[in-house]
């Protein structure tokens, strides 16, 4: 059968531009929903923050520890934070909306229109990935001005740290929405998924502290390797590559897996 | 004219619109592993036209309707919505089709305002939303939250986003089931309403007075094949004959007497009252039969053979059907 999609070269320009409207209607919507349901912000800002406050209160947490490598635990606590945030709306600030729009057929309404519904997956992706960037700046902006941490020595290790991170972690969040049938089910297995993790960025016992095989065990994990490439871009100067490649590995891996297995209904 | 109505002028004007059906389905047939969900089914749907699709849960119409606008591709046998192919020409077939999908909902904390804003800049040529809240009596709603709206709110706002692309061809899929009687009373007139407007409409459903109500035709559907296709009436009248009248005789008499009548097919008795059917000129043939026998009927009802019988009649060879029926 001859196909009848007639081209229509008037209006083509319009509908480019319609597209990139509704693109747009999209991410509005869903940042208003962010906003209207402030899990993720709490999640991802709120807490580590609140903690960071926390730890930068505690007279013990400023001494510097030869255990630590002369560090202070506040300051081997930053990146730790920093990674809080990014996991939180990787493997639960995502993975919970995408889960929830299946079961409430929001992609299935949305692939019988002309909008795909790979395109809320993209605007949640981008809004999650804001977020986690607001939470990083503000958790190491508040270390340096209000507890007197030392700056940064590499800006731009610390920016390509936090992106390879949420690069190699925002695919687990999508494998997570791909096995999970409910909303429920995301959040369970988010956080099953989220505090062993954290357990290996150092959260309960820093990486300087842990006996060398839990050592290298966490650098092979996802959130030991962003920690140790935050941590170093902190504190040293640019990362080292191993860090970085374990986070590529994550999202080379993950971004399979989420593709080949993700379900839109 | 036109919030409702399908986009003018333009792209699909190609084809003389009279000669081409709406919806055209051929032999299709579509299996999930070993089950059948669609055997062979094949109807076309004129342009303007009412069309439903009926049948028991489970007899394929759902995946009949998804393979019609390309959200599943059949094994086998083609469809066509307004000459495209759905399998091929999906981003037409999306801008000319509207769709209601069962059982679909939205985020609870988005407003009414802001769903449509959204879903109408999806389409190149959209309904005007202040028009289409105020056609779909959702007009001072457009503030508040989903969450907050009830079924039959949430329903003419499903209906609504169906609408807003200002398609040709609505698809709305078990749209009343759940509503109270009212909302669904509420839900008809708009389909009707859209009818005017001369969107064709194809319309999914297990209730037998919605069907008889709003459409033109009816496609009766089980076991994944049509097993009858005409009008409303038409299928009513085709399983029985049609008329029954239902009275209180004013003393008893001789059921043979009313049996022996050609225009009558049964006679049946409950409790003091007496129901016979047949075809033809049947009040007449009965209370003259009653009159020679000097038995006068009171309390006279009549009814016509409902689609509902022959809903019951043609699907329910198997008995465990009609609890879906219901």
């Amino acid at each position: 059968m001859s196909s009848l999609s007639l081209p229509l070269p008037a209006t083509a320009r319009r509908a480019a531009s319609g597209k990139r409207t509704a693109f747009g209607k999209i991410i509005l919507n869903e940042a208003r929903l962010t906003w209207r349901r402030p899990i993720g912000l709490i999640g991802g800002i709120g807490i580590p923050v609140v903690l960071l406050v926390i730890f930068g209160n505690l007279p013990s947490f400023q001494e510097h520890v030869a255990s630590f490598g002369g560090l202070t635990p506040f300051d081997a606590y930053v990146p730790i934070l920093a990674v809080f945030a990014v996991a939180m709306l990787a493997v639960l600030g995502l993975p919970i909306p995408l889960t929830t729009y299946r079961e409430l057929g929001v992609l299935r309404r949305l692939s019988t229109t002309p909008v795909p519904p790979s395109w809320l997956l993209t605007a949640q992706g981008l809004i999650q990935l804001c977020i986690a960037v607001a939470g990083v700046l503000v958790i190491v902006v508040t270390s340096i001005t209000v507890f007197a941490a030392p700056a940064p020595a590499s800006y731009g290790g610390i920016v390509l740290s936090v992106l390879l991170s949420a690069a190699g972690l925002f695919p687990i969040g999508l494998m997570i929405a791909a096995i999970a049938r409910t909303a429920n089910a995301a959040s369970v297995i988010g956080r099953l998924v989220f505090f062993p993790m954290m357990f290996f960025a150092g959260l309960w016992l820093p990486r300087a502290l842990m006996p060398a095989v839990l050592l290298d065990i966490s650098n092979y994990t996802p959130l030991g390797a962003a920690v140790q490439a935050i941590q170093s871009s902190m504190l040293q100067g640019f990362p080292p590559t191993a860090p970085l490649l374990v986070l590529a590995g994550y999202a080379v891996v993950f971004g399979f897996l989420a593709k080949r297995f993700f379900r839109w209904e | 004219m036109g919030v409702l109505g399908g986009a003018t002028g333009g792209r699909l004007a190609v084809l003389p619109s009279r000669s081409r059906p709406a919806v055209e389905i051929t032999h299709l047939r579509k299996t999930y592993g070993e089950l059948v969900a669609v055997d062979d089914i094949s109807f076309s749907v004129a342009e303007g036209e009412i069309f439903g699709i009926l049948g028991p849960n489970g007899a394929g119409k759902t995946t009949t309707v998804e393979c019609a606008i390309g959200l599943r591709s059949p094994d086998s046998g083609t469809s066509r919505l307004l000459g495209l192919d759905p399998q091929t020409d999906q981003n037409e077939i999306h801008e000319v089709v509207g769709v209601q999908l069962q059982a679909s909902a939205l985020p609870a904390k988005l407003k009414v305002g802001e769903i449509l804003d959204l879903y109408r800049s999806f389409y190149r040529e959209p309904a005007d939303v202040a028009e289409l809240t105020e056609a779909l009596g959702l007009a001072s709603k457009r503030n508040d939250y989903y969450k907050s709206l009830s079924g039959g709110q949430r329903q003419r706002l499903s209906v609504a986003l169906a609408l807003i692309g200002r398609p040709k061809v609505a698809v709305l899929d078990e749209m009343t089931t759940g509503l109270d009687p009212r909302a669904r009373r509420d839900a008809w007139e708009l389909i009707e309403g859209i009818r005017q407007r001369g969107v064709t409409i194809l319309l999914v459903t297990h209730f037998m007075e919605e069907a008889e109500r709003l459409c033109d035709r009816v496609a009766l559907i089980d076991g994944g094949r049509v097993i009858a296709l005409d009008t409303p009436a038409g299928l009513a009248a085709r399983t029985q004959g049609g008329k029954s009248v239902r009275f209180l005789p004013s003393s008893s008499f001789d059921p043979g007497l009313l049996v022996e009548l050609p225009e009558v097919t049964g006679v049946e008795r409950d409790g003091q009252h007496v129901t016979v059917m047949g075809t033809g000129d049947l009040v007449n043939a009965v209370i003259l039969a009653l009159a020679g026998a000097g038995v006068t009927a009171r309390d006279v009802q009549l009814g016509s053979s409902s689609l509902e019988d022959a809903f019951v009649r043609l699907t329910g060879s198997h008995s465990d059907k009609e609890g879906a029926v219901a």
